[in-house]
């Protein structure tokens, strides 16, 4: 479930599960339970956590703390691209057996 | 001659238009000949700096429009939506600027009352969103970007439209000129609205709309090409929308 918020500034952003559908579909794991280290300010979150900007050609998450994009994910007619150079860290729990 | 063709009022300069020849007239139609296919080019050459004002409205005044004026796989809105990929940037008028920066290094910058006292033109134009609606006959003021860079010397080939709030996008140079495109502050004879990307904004109505850029800060002359925010993440580098080239392989 993701809830949409509409701050100060009028730009509707959802929570970062916003991510687990798109995501999940290419890598197939669940990746709510995830967690982000923002390469700006180096904090680690939740995937959940962040700030997902879906008003926009792609998916833009955002770190809440400093702002700076961690993730984009666009749609093409082919693929899913995932661009992740806004995270130093994914961080996902190892399966258990 | 590409997806657009310039027509004048008169109707001798008009013929001359309809046939590729820029004008160099202060009343200028832009519409799309119907079959056209597209391509990048609009020439509209204009007297730079003059302090007159261009005013540029759709040819065939009044013509009811249809959805042959729609690019392939859009559709049409009489809506303005808001797309966005992050926070609005709220910049006061007071510590705005603008800036056009060369390969070499060198800047100008205009602040906010110098930015508003340069010649302006009103430009009518249909825009078209990748997210595939389209909206006609939209009404905006702004200062032509062959004015901002008529005393910039440069040898560049492209450009980087940098926005306050990070957002980046690119283009061939010889996109932004000749009457192709605005720096726009109103929006339907009002201040434009910061969600719609004020104080000013670039209008570049030929390619996607992601490529006007909201909140413009600065335009980056360089001899290489750069791709922006869009452009990295799947997004096609140039964005015709009458070739739909949305996507890389587009």
């Amino acid at each position: 479930m993701t809830t949409t918020n509409v701050g100060a500034d009028d730009t509707p952003w959802v929570d970062g599960n916003a991510l687990a559908g798109p995501l999940g579909e290419i890598i197939g794991t669940d990746l709510t339970v995830a967690e982000l280290t923002c390469a700006s300010c180096r904090t680690t979150r939740p995937l959940a956590a962040m700030r997902v900007f879906d008003r926009a050609p792609g998916l833009v998450a955002r770190c809440p703390g400093c702002q700076d994009v961690v993730m984009r994910v666009v749609r093409t007619s082919s693929h899913v691209l995932v661009d992740l150079r806004g995270s130093l860290v994914l961080s996902l729990p190892a399966p258990t057996a | 001659m590409g997806g657009y063709v310039l027509t004048a009022d008169n109707p001798i300069t008009g013929a001359l238009a309809e046939h590729g020849v820029a004008m160099g007239g202060y009343h200028i139609g832009i519409h799309r000949p119907s079959g056209s296919t597209g391509g990048s080019g609009v020439a509209a050459a204009r007297p730079h700096g003059e302090g007159r004002m261009a005013v540029i409205t759709r040819g065939f005044g009044g013509r009811r429009r249809d959805n042959t004026d729609l690019p392939p796989g859009q559709y049409r809105t009489d809506d303005f939506p808001v797309l966005s990929a992050g926070p609005t940037p709220r910049i006061g008028l007071d510590e705005w600027e603008l800036a056009v920066v060369t390969e070499t290094g060198g800047r100008s910058t205009w602040s906010w009352p110098e930015f508003t006292a340069l010649p302006t033109d009103e430009a009518t134009v249909d825009i078209h969103c990748v997210t595939r609606w389209s909206k006609f006959d939209t009404s905006w003021r702004g200062v032509s970007v062959d004015t901002l860079l008529a005393d910039v010397e440069t040898a560049a080939e492209y450009v980087v439209a940098h926005s306050y709030g990070g957002y980046t996008t690119n283009f061939p140079l010889e996109d932004l000129l000749d009457g192709q495109a605005w720096v726009a502050y109103e929006f339907d004879g009002e201040p434009l609205a910061p969600v719609h990307g004020g104080p000013a904004r670039l209008l570049v109505p030929h390619l996607y709309f992601w490529k006007s850029a909201k909140w413009l800060r600065a335009l980056e002359l360089r001899l290489d090409d750069q791709p922006g925010f869009w452009e990295t993440a799947g997004y096609h580098n140039y964005g015709d929308p009458w070739r739909e080239q949305r996507h890389w392989a587009d």
